[in-house]
């Protein structure tokens, strides 16, 4: 038909970036002009006219090396995938970990969400860098990698885990409005429908330095850069108040 | 006339408890001189985020004060040591260090007290082998400085060294560094190493445990 025609030209054209969504067939005229000037003039996609051209956005899922089905599956689920296609994203990519649950692959071709996955990955890191959005488990090391490369992420709590003092961090760092938080993976659709990627504060990552100095000055080394080591310490005239400071150490 | 064996035991008790009285006391009290040769540091490494962590402030640390380095992680947990012995490859690779003299970074693996998931009953039996293992990794590393930040594993460590330094052995200091993500409430090793006490500086990453626990120390977060 007309429309099956419109969708073959596309992809002879320009297969890699061009993302056709279904069109009206009331519109038809009109698309087919504008879908050839642009095939022709500028192989890269343009902003979104009449829901036709999809900017290439990614959202990266990653659990780390646990086992989340249920996020997994709730990923792979229509509410999930229909709410990432109304924000604008064009492909997902799930890496599932040491998790059984299977997600289904999506080419993408008929104008919805690409789906691809993979168990585990050397380092995450390019995926990372290549997302719009990332989607993680609550472990620290992906918390702290995504914040560090400036990605809005969504956590996802595991109410599974017996031992739940990975959501304190992720409420933590919610609160301070570094990332979104979802209490399990049941409540992911509504959190991607209601966040506001805008209201994001960029994560300032933290210097282990300051701890290395602690450390350094109760040995008493000097930290690089200043003078020799202390040498010597508390006076001879002390003892009295070491006395009393051992006193109120024992009865504290 | 010959002290009978109360007054025997009466003594060692006593002798005993001035000993701990002293130890306690110097728990927690910095140095009056700094050390002349570095310290040889032991470093406890764990599965998830804790490896990170402790690695990311050994990357810190002035490498030729605390060294020979060396790690020790649980026999189940394969990635931590090969991360660190990447690192230390990583470190050989760079300017010279004193580790070439006092020789280079070990890496031991220590049996778990519990598994994930153990039952009690036979947990009983598995700690005490843990507690025998880290005892015998103690006086084989003799480590001056323990740095740890969590890890189930660094509890028996921490204990034995604890215990050779009463029995006047080996003057170990702990470092504890609350991992990233106690936000709220300490772990469980954490909270023994901060009451007992066992631990001469107790960090933690985040101010509200600094308030709840007024011993500990805030310097901001590792990562």
């Amino acid at each position: 038909m007309f429309q099956e025609h419109y969708y073959s030209t596309a992809r002879a054209s320009n297969p890699q970036s061009f993302r056709a969504e279904k069109v009206n067939p009331d519109q038809a005229g009109l698309s087919r002009a504008c879908f050839f000037r642009l095939a022709e003039d500028s192989p890269k996609p343009l902003s979104v006219t009449e829901g036709e051209m999809r900017e290439r956005k990614g959202v990266f899922v990653t659990v780390g090396t646990t086992s989340f089905d249920k996020l997994v599956a709730a990923v792979d689920s229509e509410p999930v995938k229909a709410a990432l296609f109304r924000r604008g994203f064009s492909h997902l990519q799930i890496q599932i970990g040491r998790g059984t649950y299977i997600p289904s692959k999506v080419s993408g071709e008929d104008g919805e969400l690409e789906v691809d996955y993979f168990t585990f990955s050397p380092t995450i890191a390019d995926h990372l860098t290549a997302a719009s959005l990332v989607i993680s488990h609550a472990g620290s090391g992906s918390i702290f990698e995504t914040l560090r490369l400036g990605k809005p992420l969504v956590v996802v709590v595991n109410e599974d885990l017996m031992d739940n003092h990975q959501a304190e961090l992720a409420e933590e760092l919610a609160d301070r409005k570094h990332l979104f938080f979802a209490r399990g993976p049941h409540l992911l659709a509504q959190t991607i429908e209601s966040m506001d990627l805008e209201s994001l504060v960029p994560y300032t990552p933290g210097n282990p330095k300051n701890i290395a100095d602690q450390i350094d000055a109760f040995f008493g080394f000097s930290s690089p850069g200043e003078g020799s080591d202390q040498k010597g310490g508390e006076g001879e005239g002390a003892s009295v108040s070491k006395i009393s400071k051992l006193f109120s150490f024992l009865f504290r | 006339m010959e002290p009978d064996f109360l007054t025997i035991i009466a003594l060692i008790v006593s002798l005993l408890v001035i000993r701990v009285t002293y130890v306690l006391y110097w728990t927690g009290r910095p140095f009056k001189r700094a050390p002349t040769t570095s310290l040889r540091t032991m470093i406890v490494l764990g599965s998830g985020g804790h490896t990170a962590e402790m690695l990311s402030i050994v990357n810190v640390l002035q490498k030729d004060k605390y060294a020979p380095r060396s790690y020790v992680a649980a026999l189940t947990d394969n990635m931590s040591l090969q991360k660190a012995q990447v690192y230390e490859e990583s470190l050989q690779n760079h300017e010279n260090n004193v580790d070439k003299k006092r020789g280079g970074a070990q890496f031991m693996q220590i049996y778990r007290s519990r598994e994930v998931g153990q039952s009690y009953i036979t947990s009983i039996g598995t700690t005490i082998v843990a507690i025998i293992h880290a005892m015998w990794i103690v006086l084989k590393l003799r480590p001056q400085v323990i740095l740890c930040n969590g890890p189930g594993t660094c509890i028996p460590l921490c204990a034995c060294a604890y215990l050779l330094k009463i029995i006047g052995w080996r003057w170990c200091t702990t470092i504890y560094i609350e991992s990233i993500a106690r936000v709220k409430k300490l772990s469980l090793s954490g909270f023994l190493l901060y009451k007992l006490p066992l631990a001469d500086q107790f960090f933690v990453q985040w101010p509200l445990l600094q308030q709840k626990f007024p011993r500990s120390q805030y310097a901001g977060r590792v990562m």
